[in-house]
């Protein structure tokens, strides 16, 4: 959690009462230019260093990524992918820092049913309160991006914070901090936009003649966005959505079926306490477990995303 | 690097080849994004791999490793025969009109004076042809047929982009878009950096694939102009530190020799060194080399060191072998005839070829003492780590001493970096348990042999019991003390080059000041300047960088006399005007030499005087022809790798370089393409450095395990799948590693025939936090370039197969 109090308080999950927002600041962004990064993995290096977090020492998979993927404990990675351009008959090697995009409609804050487990600041930010969190895993299912991971140690999700306590004394994020090549930039929204076409133009000039900024309306905009020489194909790099939006669950779930819900969940309370008092507590039989997996999956391949690594996700 | 880091944002064509920089130099890499960004530079990559380096190329051409000679000998070609020279900077600052004499040849890629038995030549005829006046005979038209210039095309007219594409592998195409691209930076107002690390230099000819590019550079006029240069990039954050202080066995300080014992005196030794100029008034810079080797021997014994007794001449070992390099001294230690190693931090098990041969040279020792902040694997040669190091201890005898170091944030002192810059360090923790510093450590042991000879007298305790140590704590000097000695001081008054007396005992203000007479002492002249009477200029951190031009003269000191740019004569036309204003470094005034930089020249010396820019050498100019400089030939000569998956197409009968050094028993061990048909190269990854880092939790999570890297052509054709084990051999050993199948590495098409290349990455061993794993050097053969020893660690030649894991590996 960052020095940020709830006067800075944008959006908060699962809370009736209006945000007061009084501080009302710049809005921040996180421009990663993927055609200056060189895969070092500085950002990586730096963000354990920050957060204190140290994951597992794994093993090698055959491929350049370690760890595989995100996990509790590791909230952003370098994801590789070799891509031969059919027009150009070259390879390239595309290299893409994944982590927490900061939308500026959260999937995650949408989807999310404890109160303040997650916010979003006025500048954009969108930061777990891990404190209020219940371990719920809506987040996961709320996320277009497939970025936050819930903890086996505490049951928390767990995901960037784009360095929110650096933020908020000024400071850039650790990443940015790190980055060797200055392919990690962070500053005002407006400013990083501003970066990104002069960065599109010498793209355009070496022949990248679909280079663009990766700032997805769907989510309406990010406050980490990507400079990218194929921008007509975001999937490309290791499965980045072409066009994220909202899982159409999380809307219904969050507009019309509310207020529905609400009525229904007094209603079922009532229900519950005679059905538990006349029949005995409910299990999840395994096969509806498997069943709410597999149609998960099936969401996913649906809205064009992959899980980079090739990693299972926790539940 | 002749030029520095920040220098690389004023390149217009950049070119990576031998080296890997935004993998294994990410944070200088830093101003080759800059260049691109700012500068509209071009970055070319060629390389066996397409690095992370080649991913933000903007042409990238494969090679096959150890053929870069041919490549950039196809490049000169292509500049000569399409006329894209600067031609003025060629005809005035290079040697491609001086006449060469007769007697010098080039037939069956061999130079005139090869000896088979010797692996060597008699280079009497490497040398210009002097005319009656004393000096070499220059030809300005360079038209003469023994000119250098006639000699490099006749020497280079093999290497068609045809020949190109048979030997190296390159596509025609590619190689051709290369060419053109370095060929625009022949405009005085564009110019291409040069960067390359260790992919050149570990070869049998290392020191001539430099060489291929200083030629190129030179035809295109880039060496002393912003933005150009032969950008050497070192590999540890001071081995620039370790070559200019002289730990090489034939070097002292400063890039002077070790005498050798054909020279049994000072007089013999200095006159072989007084380097006068090869052509009519020119700088020669060497002349002072006596000053800057009394000064040294001064430093080292004082009041020993007198005039009498040459400088105290004969307390300096005389070499009876070219050099004691490492290759040499393991393969002593084998025969049993080198029984003791102090091993400063290194970690030669796992870094020196062929593993097996140092594991049995190390079981022969009486003792070794290891000096290291960490646990090494040479301290543990000795222990029995499963597959990962299969000895038995029971049957080495071997003592081993680890004495644990501190590591550079528990101490002060300066570190020499790529640009030449010695900056000075802080202190930044104490150091754990009972580390004491290398000086201490070294300190201790020198005082106590000190007493020994003292005591029991010995065969020449002179140099020994005679050594100046005047330390105000003689256990423990303070790297200021040392910095002091570096830099020079006088013993006696001795008048400036202005005739005013310096008392004794006064910091000189830089080697200008260096006598022969014995009233000034300096340890390594480049550094003098470093620590003057004003103070430590390695302390500087004023970043000011007037016009730009990424020289920031105040920030830290580099040599010499805090110059930033070698050679910067070049980078103005004969009369001393900039070639581009743009590229401007430094001008002529009409009275002296003004600008960003500290001139490489007479600061008053006036351009009409026809002072070559290239002051150190006799000539004046850049060589285009070595003389016989190099052992192994004035031009560079393609010649395979020792072990290579083709013969030499040219020369078919040649294998390997001809005056490449081998042992007998290393001749031996050599396996050819019929057993060992891939093509192997090793090198770093970026999450690593060397064999520190797997030490590191956050390094040995980002990068975990060993693997080897190959082609999806290769991975099928065995039956290899990806993340799965293969085992990794050639005729001296084994290994195995997770095998990672690539697009990166593609078959290169070599005289009609596919070359697999296996990519074996360098940082595993048997001790730290990262899973076990092998190093390449179980692997390479023991072959040394034919000037430096450098071993042939980029290629040779293996076997691979898929495996099953060790035994305690996870599956």
């Amino acid at each position: 959690m960052a020095d940020y109090s709830s006067l800075d308080i944008r959006q908060r999950s699962a809370s009736t009462e209006t945000p007061p927002e009084i501080r009302r600041q710049v809005e921040v962004a996180k421009l990663i230019d993927v055609s200056k990064c060189i895969g070092c993995k500085a950002c990586q290096s730096a963000c354990e260093e920050w957060n204190d977090l140290r994951d597992d020492i794994g093993i090698n998979r055959g491929v350049y990524d370690n760890p595989h993927d995100l996990t509790p404990k590791s909230w952003t990675l370098m994801r590789f992918t070799e891509y031969e351009n059919p027009e150009t008959q070259n390879l390239e090697w595309l290299i893409r820092k994944d982590g927490c995009m900061h939308c500026t409609e959260p999937g995650c804050l949408k989807a999310c049913p404890s109160p303040g487990a997650i916010v979003q600041y006025s500048n954009g930010i969108v930061d777990f309160i891990e404190e209020n969190c219940i371990g719920c895993g809506y987040c996961v299912k709320g996320c277009p991006f497939n970025i936050p991971r819930i903890s086996q140690t505490d049951h928390k999700a767990y995901k960037c914070t784009l360095c929110s306590d650096r933020v908020a004394v000024g400071q850039a994020p650790a990443c940015a901090k790190a980055c060797p090549t200055g392919s990690i930039m962070f500053g005002t929204k407006q400013a990083m936009i501003e970066q990104a076409e002069t960065r599109v133009e010498d793209l355009k000039s070496r022949g990248f003649q679909h280079a663009g900024l990766y700032d997805p309306a769907g989510v309406g905009g990010t406050h980490v966005m990507y400079v990218l020489h194929h921008a007509d194909q975001p999937s490309l790099y290791a499965g980045l959505p072409n066009d994220p939006k909202i899982s159409p669950l999380v809307a219904f779930w969050k507009g019309g079926a509310k207020v529905f819900g609400l009525a229904a969940m007094g209603f079922a309370a009532v229900a519950g306490f005679f059905h538990y008092v006349t029949a005995g507590p409910n299990e999840v039989v395994p096969e509806e477990e498997e069943e709410a997996v597999e149609y998960d999956e099936a969401k996913r391949r649906e809205t064009g995303r992959e899980t980079g690594g090739g990693e299972a996700r926790p539940h | 690097m002749t030029n520095l880091w920040m220098d690389i944002k004023h390149a217009d064509v950049i070119t990576v080849m031998g080296g890997n920089a935004a993998e294994a130099h990410p944070c200088g890499f830093k101003w080759v994004v800059e260049a691109k960004a700012h500068n509209n530079a071009k970055l070319i990559v060629v390389d066996p791999r397409f690095t992370r380096t080649a991913s933000v190329a903007d042409l990238y051409c494969p090679i096959r490793q150890g053929t870069d000679i041919a490549f950039l000998s196809g490049v000169a070609k292509y500049l000569i025969d399409n006329d894209k020279l600067q031609h003025r900077y060629v005809a005035v600052y290079s040697n491609a009109g001086y006449v060469v004499r007769e007697g010098y040849d080039f037939s069956e890629g061999l130079f005139a004076g090869y000896d088979a038995d010797k692996r060597d030549y008699d280079k009497t005829t490497w040398d210009y042809e002097i005319g009656p006046d004393g000096y070499a005979v220059v030809d300005e038209t360079m038209q003469h047929p023994r000119c250098v210039m006639q000699l490099l095309k006749k020497h280079i007219a093999i290497y068609t982009p045809e020949m190109v594409e048979r030997i190296c592998g390159s596509p025609k195409e590619t190689f051709l878009k290369v060419c053109e691209l370095m060929a625009t930076t022949s405009s005085p107002e564009r110019t291409m950096a040069s960067l390359y690390a260790l992919g050149w230099t570990h070869h049998s000819k290392g020191s001539q694939n430099i060489r291929s590019m200083c030629i190129v550079q030179t035809l295109l006029g880039n060496i002393g102009m912003l933005g150009g240069g032969m950008q050497a990039l070192r590999g540890h954050s001071n081995i620039q530190g370790l070559t200019d202080l002289g730990l090489m066995s034939n070097l002292i300080p400063g890039y002077l020799n070790l005498p050798v014992e054909k020279e049994p005196d000072y007089a013999s030794y200095i006159a072989k060194r007084q380097f006068k100029p090869l052509r009519p008034g020119q700088t020669s810079y060497w002349q002072n080399y006596n000053k800057f080797f009394v000064s040294f021997q001064k430093m080292m014994w004082g009041e020993h060191a007198t005039k009498d007794n040459d400088w105290a001449y004969d307390y300096l070992p005389k070499l009876d072998v070219p050099t004691y390099d490492v290759l040499r001294g393991f393969e002593l230690a084998k025969q049993g005839k080198m029984t003791g190693y102090i091993i400063q931090g290194f970690n030669p098990l796992m870094t020196f070829p062929n593993r097996a041969k140092m594991t049995e040279a190390f079981s022969k020792m009486k003792f070794i003492v290891v000096m290291d902040p960490l646990k090494t694997e040479t301290a543990r040669f000795w222990e029995n780590h499963g597959e990962y190091n299969d000895v038995d201890p029971t049957q080495i005898q071997t003592e081993v001493f680890e004495l644990p170091t501190t590591l550079f944030v528990e101490e002060e002192g300066s570190l020499s970096n790529s640009s030449r810059w010695l900056q000075w360090h802080w202190q930044a923790q104490e150091a754990p348990g009972e580390c004491r510093s290398d000086i201490e450590i070294m300190s201790g042991i020198f005082l106590r042999m000190k007493e020994a000879y003292k005591k029991d007298g010995g065969a020449f305790p002179d140099a020994i019991v005679n050594l100046k140590w005047d330390y105000a704590m003689a256990e423990s000097p303070t790297p200021t003390e040392l910095a002091r000695e570096l830099n020079g001081y006088t013993v006696a008054p001795t008048p400036d080059l202005n005739g005013t007396i310096i008392p004794a005992g006064k910091q000189v203000d830089g080697f200008a000041q260096l006598k022969d007479d014995g009233t000034t002492a300096c340890a390594c002249w480049i550094y003098s300047g470093c620590y003057t009477e004003k103070g430590n200029t390695m302390a500087r951190r004023d970043n000011t960088d007037p016009g730009d031009r990424g020289i920031a003269p105040n920030w830290a000191f580099a040599w010499p006399a805090n110059r930033r740019v070698l050679y910067n004569r070049a980078s103005c036309d004969p009369e001393g005007r900039p070639w581009s204003e743009k590229k401007k470094l430094i001008e002529w005034n009409g009275k002296q030499w003004i600008g960003f930089d500290v001139p490489d020249y007479g600061v008053t010396v006036a351009p009409d005087k026809g002072v070559g820019p290239f002051i150190l050498n006799q000539e004046g100019v850049a060589r285009l022809w070595t003389r016989g400089l190099m052992r192994d030939g004035p031009f560079p000569t393609h010649y395979e790798p020792f072990e290579s998956p083709m013969a030499n197409i040219p020369f078919p009968k040649i294998k390997g370089a001809p005056a490449a050094r081998i042992f007998k028993d290393d001749l031996a061990d050599l396996g050819d393409a019929k057993d060992f048909p891939y093509a192997a190269t090793s090198y770093r990854l970026t999450e690593h450095f060397h064999g520190w880092t797997k030490h590191a939790r956050i390094n040995a999570i980002l990068q975990p395990e060993a693997f080897v890297e190959i082609s999806e052509e290769l991975a099928k054709e065995k039956g290899i799948t990806k993340g799965g084990w293969v085992r990794v051999w050639s005729k001296r050993g084994s290994l195995k590693a997770k095998a990672v199948v690539t697009k990166r590495i593609k078959p290169l098409i070599c005289d009609g025939k596919p070359v697999h290349v296996v990519g074996i990455p360098q940082h595993w061993g048997f001790m730290g936090l990262t899973k076990k794993g092998w190093h390449p050097n179980s692997l390479t053969p023991v072959v040394g370039d034919a000037n430096t020893e450098t071993p042939e660690f980029k290629a040779w030649l293996v076997n691979i197969e898929p495996t099953t894991p060790p035994s305690d590996a996870v599956a």
